[in-house]
């Protein structure tokens, strides 16, 4: 960074000092690094943000509070929700949609308005087959800017995006069952209202993730069976959509290994009704896989490391970079072999700290849809 | 004796050292009397006639002009000297630009308070001013200009003219004109003369002649 | 032959040193005051300029509120809910010892891209720079003394205006006791498609465009235009010294260059010769005037920069940046002066004969015949000055002074030598005589530095009437202005209730200071409210009033306006004006209101608490018996333990505002005084130039009789007569100057006109000055001949001209 950049920009390259905890690693990163200044790898350069956890609270196993787990965890340094949606527009074209909330706490608690420790960050992303449109909000929390409420009904909000339940949900039904999500961008805006087909699925060891070798870990629960319908404001016109979202929601402390540079992650949602969550870290070495395969009932069974192969067909030239949009996916033990190609290799979130992050098509022995994240690709 | 000079020497400072311009120079001149002071190019003879004229003081010897001793004058009595008694005419005429024909030929009579309009008059006249009176110095030609300067040396009616090379800037034919009339009205007038000039044709006009030559006057 | 011939040409500086000293000087001089004066609007401008672009607000428009200073933070989060992009920014005085710190807030989160010119937070970053206690920025002159009143670390930051620190929006609310409230909200460029309009969403916000923001850049423009004036002026004046000079010795040289032409040399390599030696002094003088122009910058700037913090909060570095441009614009100008100064010269040498009588007053003749020429084009410019002065905007008055100047230096020799030639006549005696027609003769050399001397009275003259009118109109409307005893601040509103009851019983009135900042005829402006009493019946200075006008204001239907905000916006009593918010108001009449450039109305008090509710009701203004103010002054401090400043007497504001006023012409006086040196200098280097040449002239007086003592008392006699003729012409000069400056520059500029008011006394004084000038310049060559060695002059006689 020159000695005249904003004030605001992130000073760091995403991955080997940022959090990572399956999906929305990126995101996470970016914050850190803003908060880190120019610190180097590892964030061991600011004071209270150490390369352990310092004062935040550390995921353990067990089992979920809900509604409460729905809401901020004040205490974790790091948080997400991260939702992406496959969808098809009235004349069948592959259409996707990503909405993100991360919040960053530069110390655990909140405080009175600006003084509130406490950081958010919007993603919106909207991909066709030929155009790719972006948008990034951030926001302090305190002043109501941006937050997530749980009454009088599920609310998480920045500026006018929102991921929001309209109303409180009936006695005993989920407050994540029912929600509408909306975003705008420059040139574009969405809107989806969503629908759970299915039951929340803890990931991990009953929603604890482990991310590493070295025992890093996280707390991950998703929903992965929206029906999702709603509509799409593209520069020549509204467009109506339907197709099925993914729902992460994720909260950690920890940093990432410091030799990780970066990592592929897949949400597939296949023809069979099953999905299938996997990730693979990237490390000077094999790296490091997981993968998780959810049963149409919502079962989920939570894969060893290294059992999910993946490979990199083709590469795009992105953004200046060489990214893969093309991959083989692997996982003997459910018998999946299946390519994974890019329904626009163009994908590339051009935000603070930039990412691949688009809607997929999957051939092979699951056909079906999906979304893919890639990050630390130079 | 209308001037004496007995004895004068004279050094200046040049950047070879000092020059002994005069070293024992002694003549005199009689009121009414003509003198041609000759000498080589250098020889001294304007300083001679500079230090007669109170310009300039003598390192030592005498020099009495109608009486006074110039050397012992301050600078006040000098330039009165130079006002009333002595009438100087130079090589390069030498009038003031600033002022007309007619005030210059005044001029020397005026600050000498001895203007005499009458007077005036009759040396334009005499001179052949008359139609040059309301001219500019610089508007009149060398021959034109030396006249004005005679007029000028003569308004005041001084016992003593003192002329340095008075036809050097002019051509032969003007020249003689200019010196025939100077001539003519320093006898009419009574008025001494002593005249600086290389021109022993010249010099052969005046009533005497002395030569300088070593610092020292010989006469001829 | 190059080498020979600059070596040829140069001989005569070497002979000349004193002429080469005064054409040296007088570039120096003229690029030293012209660097300085650019030097200083450089460093202003740049302080604007990094004021205007801090946060972008110089690209950005940005909402404020409808009136008053402070918007509610509420607003902020409503229009970004509503999908507007719009960062949020605190802005506000603090305290800091006896000086105060601007302290802008911002949130880095939301401001708009590439809107923070700031460095990196090397240490800490976001988050050092957000978490209390803070980090702040602010420019390296700034830093180490604004460390110790805030409650973070300062870094020095580059892009931070003067005078300004950058912190994080809620400390810097914390610190400025501001919690919930903005002062504007800046406006990203681009915008999402599709959204609602802000009105809807914010109803009490106005948009204010960026350049509208620009504001300090567009008060302070006069001021500066006034300074470069002075710096053209000045260097001007300069060039007057190099043209004599240089003109001088192209002349005495004409032998040497006909010379040299008849040897052979090509009249081009002549002339290139002669403009390689200009351009060799003209960079060496270019660079000591740049040198000097910066150390007079150095040590006008604090004046400056108080003036303009006094006259219109603009903070501007006290310290000065050595910036490589002033050295390139500095050298232009030299190179470009003396290249003017030398035009005239070089195209005389290109065109000299080779064979040629030499006549060495060839020059002066010329130039009197050209006094003829000036006198006429003087004229035209001195008509075309009455036809400037007749139109409206500040570029005609400034043409008009310009026109008049020029003009009437033009006029000068010519109105010197035809008064030379009346007075001739009368002159007795033959030394009178020759006296005066050797002074006409000597006007053409002359006549630049008279030139230069007549306009540096006449600007002294001008600019002194000007100053010395204001005030004395300022100090009789402070007199007017500041009636009551003593002025309380409370602490708040509630506290100000309280004063109010205590004092109430005890004095003859309390009157309400209270204002509100708004809009006004669609510039920034106040508004005052004021109660019906007889303090500003009686006192008020009106310009121009309705019938019963303070009655109408007292109903609650009109108001007063400042003679600024009616000039600028053509009103005059009984028009309508609109106040923010929408309301109409008659304007019941017009006051003075000196030294504030915001437009300014008052409106009865009660009408300006309903119409502005948010309205601050902290000050008062008190009426008691003089003998009683101090001791009430001492019972209010210690009944409600008010701190040191809350309560005022009027000798201490009057005090402060005359300070102010000082300060705010301390530089005009400067710069006065520093033009009237360089037009003496201008008069030291004719006449010593000249008195070289002179010796011709007055060898042949002194043989026929005059002592060279009396030849030096004529000659310093002439520089004391000519000092009295230019200044005898510098004083109409000067008046016009003075009226044009009163009536039409401040006016256009400013939006007041101020009484013209003469000083017969400083005339004197500044006669003197003129005549000590001249005899100081004067003398020197007058010495000189007194003592001259015979020898010397008889040389006059003995050379072969």
């Amino acid at each position: 960074m020159s000695a005249s950049a904003p004030v605001p920009q992130p000073s760091a390259p995403p991955s080997p000092g940022g959090h990572r905890a399956g999906r929305g690693g990126p995101a996470a990163a970016v914050l850190v690094a803003v908060l880190l200044g120019a610190a180097p790898a590892g964030g061991q350069g600011f004071a209270g943000l150490g390369s352990a956890a310092g004062d935040f609270a550390l995921p353990a196993p067990g089992p979920f509070d809900f509604p409460a787990d729905h809401g901020p965890h004040w205490d974790f340094r790091i948080e997400w929700w991260y939702l992406t949606a496959v969808l098809t527009g009235p004349d069948g074209s592959d259409l996707g949609v990503q909405w993100t909330l991360f919040r960053t706490a530069l110390a655990p608690g909140r405080g009175e308005g600006w003084q509130s420790p406490q950081l958010w960050m919007g993603h919106a992303g909207l991909t066709t087959p030929d155009r790719h449109f972006v948008a990034e909000r951030l926001a302090r929390d305190g002043t109501g800017q941006a937050g997530v409420e749980l009454a009088p009904a599920f609310r998480a909000w920045i500026d006018d995006w929102e991921l929001a339940a309209p109303a409180p949900p009936a006695p005993g039904r989920d407050a994540l069952e029912r929600v509408v999500v909306a975003a705008r961008g420059m040139e574009f805006a969405y809107r989806l209202k969503l629908e759970a087909a299915g039951p929340l699925v803890a990931q991990g060891d009953g929603g604890y993730s482990v991310k590493s070798a070295a025992g890093q870990a996280s707390r991950y629960y998703s929903q992965p069976f929206y029906r999702a319908e709603g509509w799409l404001d593209l520069p020549e016109g509204r467009v109506a959509v339907t197709g099925l979202a993914w729902l992460d929601r994720e909260w950690s402390s920890q940093p990432l290994a410091p030799d990780q540079t970066g990592w592929d992650w897949f949400s597939l949602h296949l023809d069979g009704g099953e999905r299938m969550m996997g990730f693979r870290l990237r490390d000077g070495g094999a790296g490091y896989t997981a993968a998780a395969w959810i049963g149409p009932d919502g079962v989920a069974e939570a894969l060893p490391p290294g059992a999910l192969r993946l490979t990199p067909l083709d590469r795009a030239e992105v953004a200046g970079r060489r990214v893969p949009v093309r991959w083989r996916l692997e996982l003997p033990a459910t018998g999946l072999d299946v390519t994974v190609a890019a329904v626009n290799p163009q994908a590339w979130m051009a935000t603070l700290v930039a990412y691949w992050e688009g809607p997929v098509r999957v051939t092979g022995s699951h056909p079906g849809r999906g979304y893919l994240e890639m990050t630390g690709y130079e | 004796m209308l001037l004496e000079v007995d004895g004068v020497a004279k050094t200046y400072a040049t950047g070879d050292g000092p020059v002994a311009v005069l070293r024992a120079a002694s003549l005199a001149l009689d009121a009414g009397q003509s003198l041609a002071l000759t000498g080589e190019s250098g020889s001294g003879k304007s300083t001679l006639l500079h230090l007669v004229a109170g310009l300039d003081r003598p390192d030592a010897g005498r020099i009495r002009v109608a009486g006074r001793e110039v050397g012992s004058l301050d600078d006040a009595g000098r330039a009165r000297l130079r006002r009333e008694t002595v009438g100087l005419i130079f090589q390069q005429f030498n009038l003031i630009p600033a002022l007309d024909v007619a005030a210059n030929l005044a001029f020397q009579a005026r600050i000498a308070g001895r203007h005499d309009r009458g007077w005036c008059d009759a040396l334009a006249g005499r001179l052949g001013l008359g139609p040059l009176l309301r001219r500019w110095p610089e508007e009149l030609s060398g021959g034109q200009q030396q006249r004005v300067a005679i007029g000028r040396a003569l308004a005041a009616r001084p016992r003593l003219i003192l002329a340095d090379e008075p036809t050097g800037s002019l051509d032969e034919a003007t020249g003689e004109a200019v010196l025939d009339l100077l001539l003519g009205l320093v006898s009419e007038t009574g008025t001494a003369l002593l005249m600086v000039t290389h021109s022993l044709r010249l010099a052969g006009r005046l009533g005497g002649r002395v030569h300088l030559a070593g610092g020292r006057l010989q006469p001829c | 032959m190059l080498r020979a011939g600059l070596a040829a040409l140069a001989g005569h500086w070497r002979r000349h040193p004193l002429q080469l000293a005064m054409a040296l000087a007088g570039l120096a001089l003229a690029t030293a005051l012209w660097t300085g004066v650019q030097a200083i609007n450089v460093e202003a401008r740049s302080s604007y300029a990094r004021a205007a672009a801090l946060l972008a607000q110089d690209r950005l428009a940005r909402l404020v509120p409808l009136v008053g200073a402070r918007l509610d933070e509420a607003d902020f989060v409503a229009l970004r809910r509503a999908g507007w992009l719009v960062a949020p920014v605190i802005e506000g005085w603090m305290p800091a010892g006896a000086a105060r710190l601007r302290l802008v807030g911002i949130d880095p989160l939301t401001a708009p891209p590439g809107a923070l010119a700031l460095p990196a937070g090397e240490a800490g970053g976001l988050a050092g720079f957000i978490t209390p206690p803070g980090r702040f920025l602010a420019d390296a002159a700034t830093a180490p003394a604004a460390a110790a009143h805030l409650p973070g670390p300062v870094a020095a930051a580059e892009g931070v205006a003067p005078g300004v620190v950058v912190g994080d929006v809620g400390i810097v609310q914390g610190l400025l006791d501001a919690e919930g409230q903005l002062s504007r909200l800046l406006l990203w460029p681009e915008q999402p498609a599709g959204l609602p309009a802000w009105q809807a969403v914010a109803p009490g916000l106005r948009l204010e465009t960026p350049a509208a923001a620009g504001d300090l850049a567009r008060l302070t423009d006069s001021f500066h235009l006034n300074l470069t004036a002075f710096g053209l002026f000045a260097y001007v004046v300069g060039l007057f010294i190099v043209h004599a000079a240089v003109g001088l010795a192209f002349e005495q040289r004409r032998a040497t260059f006909r010379t040299l032409r008849a040897l052979g040399m090509p009249v081009a390599t002549l002339v290139a010769l002669s403009l390689a030696e200009l351009l060799a002094m003209a960079l060496a003088a270019g660079l000591a005037g740049v040198a000097l122009g910066y150390l007079l910058a150095g040590a006008l700037l604090p004046d400056v920069a108080a003036t303009l913090r006094g006259l219109y909060g603009a903070a501007v570095a006290g310290g000065l940046a050595l910036r490589a441009e002033w050295w390139a614009a500095g050298l232009a100008m030299a190179v470009a002066g003396t290249l003017v100064a030398a035009a005239a010269g070089l195209v005389r040498l290109a065109r000299l004969p080779v064979l040629s009588a030499a006549r060495p007053r060839a020059w002066a003749r010329a130039s009197a015949r050209l006094i003829g020429g000036q006198a006429a084009a003087g004229a035209g410019l001195l008509a075309l000055a009455l036809g400037a002065g007749a139109l409206p905007g500040l570029p005609a008055a400034f043409a008009a002074v310009a026109a008049l100047l020029l003009g009437a230096a033009l006029v000068l020799p010519g109105v010197l030598a035809a008064a030379l030639a009346a007075v001739a006549p009368t002159a007795r005696g033959p030394v009178a005589g020759w006296f005066l027609a050797d002074t006409r003769l000597q006007l053409p050399g002359l006549s630049l530095a008279l030139m230069a001397l007549m306009l540096a009275l006449a600007a002294n003259i001008g600019v002194g009437t000007m100053v010395s009118s204001f005030r004395l109109a300022f100090t009789a409307w402070l007199d007017q202005r500041l009636v009551s005893e003593l002025y309380v601040t409370a602490r708040d509103d509630a506290e100000a209730a309280e004063v109010r009851e205590w004092l109430a019983p005890q004095v003859d009135a309390v009157l309400p200071i209270w204002s509100v900042e708004g809009p006004l005829a669609g510039l920034p402006g106040e508004i005052y409210g004021v109660a019906d009493h007889a303090t500003y019946r009686d006192h008020w200075p009106l310009i121009a009033a309705m019938q019963g006008a303070w009655d109408r204001v007292a109903a609650g239907r009109a108001v007063m306006a400042s003679e600024q905000l009616a000039r600028r916006a053509g009103l005059a009593p009984g028009d309508a004006l609109v106040l923010p918010g929408g309301v109409r108001v008659e304007v019941a009449g017009v006051y003075a209101d000196y030294g504030n450039p915001v437009g300014q109305v008052l409106l009865a008090a009660d009408r300006l608490a309903e119409l502005y509710p948010q309205v601050e009701r902290r000050r008062w203004a008190v009426r008691v018996a003089p003998a009683k103010a101090a001791e009430l002054a001492a019972g209010l401090a210690e009944r409600f333990g008010l701190e040191e400043g809350a309560v005022v007497d009027r000798a201490a504001v009057k005090a402060l505002s005359l300070g102010l006023f000082e300060r705010t012409f301390a530089v005009t006086a400067a710069l006065n005084v520093l033009t009237l040196g360089v037009a003496g200098v201008a008069l030291l280097a004719s006449l010593v130039t000249l008195a070289g040449m002179r010796l011709p002239q007055l060898a042949p007086v002194w043989a026929l009789g005059l002592t060279r003592a009396r030849l030096a008392r004529l000659e310093l006699a002439r520089a004391l007569m000519l000092a009295a003729l230019v200044f005898a012409a510098a004083l109409p000069l000067g008046l016009a100057l003075a009226w044009l400056l009163l009536a039409r520059v401040n006016v256009e500029a400013f939006g007041w006109r101020l009484p013209m008011h003469l000083f017969p006394a400083d005339w004197g004084v500044l006669l003197a000055m003129a005549l000590a000038a001249a005899g100081l310049a004067a003398a020197g060559p007058a010495r000189r001949l007194a003592r001259l060695r015979p020898a010397e002059l008889l040389g006059v006689f003995a050379n072969e001209r």
